[in-house]
């Protein structure tokens, strides 16, 4: 028996895959892709990939038929975008959304190919992890968050001009700004981000988080309430400090 | 064309019948066209307050099923002929409101009337969403205490949301009606200070509306406040609210405060 269970962390996480958008008809496109596949050997090899059926005309069997001819030739797909439910078995790879555009992937030359074969695999994984280079996407909001309005944001951080009020929560992927007085729920780094910050001009919160670890307001020290705030995580918890 | 109100609150008993009937009879007596539209289906009382129980035939419901003509469900007030009344149905619930029909209402309502005043149901259901969608300026009524406030708060940001303005894509005009407000428990301590529901609310401050037994004498009479009694602190701070509301710039008194203190709120505009 279990004396202390403990219980089981969900996060969400965000990856970089590469999109094939394959085109009607499949054997041709497969003939092309075969075609890449033996300049380039072993590009498809351990890398995520999505499948992109948008706009395709298809039913359910080509569908299953040509998931089935991808992995033959070594490409393992993930998830299936843009397909409508009906298209989608218990058996297949399931479907994907709202997926956000990063830069283009090049077909590797011969040369980068071997290199690339010869890689570990964790390094393509690394590669392919963080964006290069990419500005963090923001989110400016010129309004009171209003009771009962739930704003979320996973992409990155979230700046509000105003207040938000009790009753209201602001979730963000990365870190909370109020330049007005927070009284309701800021949720910063839910998407495992544990270096996201809270900031607000006057803390009157309800429920302050950080990638999962959170505080009641009768959890916070009393001399902070209404006080400039920050919050940030550390390897035992949340801290909290007056901002000067 | 006539301007459309919705007077809403969320949170019940805080004064929106009364305020309804108030402002809608204050507009009247200064010789506008009002009409004063009760949506709360099921649970009428806008009759009651404006003293017209006994002469309903017809009712908003009536109407928007098609069972009447508009003109045969307005009833004209006896006091002030330039003031009307389309009451609700007590017998129906808010499922029989529909948008199409409302819409239609409020369009044919917005020809013939210089301001249609929209007395919005409790709650942020069927009812009170469809009181708001056609509105051009929303009277948000509040009391001084803290679910009051909470409870506006959220219906402020369904007026940004759920109606035709917002919509559009334009900005729904907003303003607060502070209304049962103590100046005595205010002293004490005991009610939110006008500053902090501004700075909660963040919308401009349309009048405070004193607690006063002239308000409740007057629904009993069923007179709206502003005809019972012309003189009482209530009636002058609706009075005053009016004004403001046709773009008067009036500075806003808090009752109980002494004259000095008076220019303190003029022109207030929230973040």
């Amino acid at each position: 028996m279990l004396t202390k269970p403990r219980p089981i962390r969900l996060k969400g996480r965000s990856f970089l895959a590469l999109s094939l958008a394959p085109e009607l008809p499949f054997e041709d496109w497969l003939a092309g892709l075969d075609d890449l596949a033996a300049r380039s050997a072993g590009f498809f090899l351990r890398r995520p990939v999505v499948l992109d059926v948008d706009g395709l005309d298809i039913d359910k069997a080509e569908l299953r038929k040509l998931v089935d001819d991808l992995s033959r030739r070594n490409v393992r797909v993930m998830g299936i975008e843009g397909a409508r439910p009906s298209l989608l078995g218990a058996d297949m790879p399931p479907a994907m959304s709202d997926g956000r555009p990063a830069s283009d992937f090049e077909p590797p030359t011969e040369s980068e190919a071997d290199e690339a074969q010869d890689a570990p695999a964790v390094e393509t994984i690394a590669a392919a992890g963080p964006a290069p280079a990419q500005a963090t996407a923001s989110l400016v909001v010129t309004e009171p968050v209003r009771s009962g309005q739930s704003l979320f944001f996973p992409e990155g951080d979230v700046t509000i001009v105003g207040s938000v009020a009790s009753g209201a929560e602001v979730v963000a992927g990365g870190s909370i700004h109020v330049y007005g007085t927070l009284r309701g729920r800021a949720l910063a780094g839910t998407t495992g981000n544990g270096s996201a910050r809270i900031f607000c001009r006057k803390l009157e919160a309800e429920l302050i988080a950080i990638d999962g670890f959170y505080l009641t307001a009768e959890d916070m020290e009393p001399d902070l309430r209404g006080q400039a705030v920050q919050v940030w995580l550390e390897s035992n918890g949340l801290k909290t400090g007056i901002l000067g | 064309m006539g301007k459309v109100i919705v007077v809403t609150s969320g949170k019940g008993g805080v004064g929106k019948t009364t305020s309804s009937a108030a402002l809608g009879a204050a507009l009247a007596q200064n010789g506008e066209k009002v009409v004063v539209v009760d949506f709360d289906v099921g649970l009428r009382n806008l009759d009651l307050v404006m003293g017209a129980e006994r002469r309903v035939v017809y009712d908003l419901v009536n109407v928007i099923q098609g069972e009447a003509k508009l003109t045969q469900a307005l009833i004209r007030d006896k006091r002030v002929e330039t003031l009307y009344l389309l009451p609700a149905s007590q017998t129906r619930d808010k499922d029989n409101l529909t948008p199409e029909g409302v819409e239609k209402v409020i369009a044919a309502l917005k020809k013939a009337f210089d301001w249609v005043i929209c007395d919005s149901p409790a709650g942020i259901e069927r009812g009170a969403t469809l009181a708001m969608r056609h509105a051009d300026v929303a009277i948000v009524v509040t009391n001084p205490e803290v679910s009051s406030v909470r409870d506006s708060d959220r219906i402020i940001g369904l007026l940004d949301s759920k109606t035709l303005k917002a919509e559009n894509g334009e900005r729904m005009e907003k303003h607060l009606l502070l209304t049962r407000y103590d100046p005595t428990r205010a002293e004490r301590g005991d009610m939110l200070k006008v500053d902090d529901v501004l700075e909660i609310l963040s919308i401009p401050l349309l009048g405070i509306i004193p607690e006063s037994m002239d308000v409740l004498r007057a629904s009993n009479l069923g007179a709206p406040v502003t005809l019972a009694d012309e003189a009482s602190a209530p009636s002058r701070a609706y009075f005053d609210a009016v004004r403001r509301l046709k773009g008067e710039a009036l500075p806003v008194t808090v009752p109980g405060e002494k004259r000095g203190f008076f220019g303190k709120f003029f022109g207030r505009k929230a973040a």
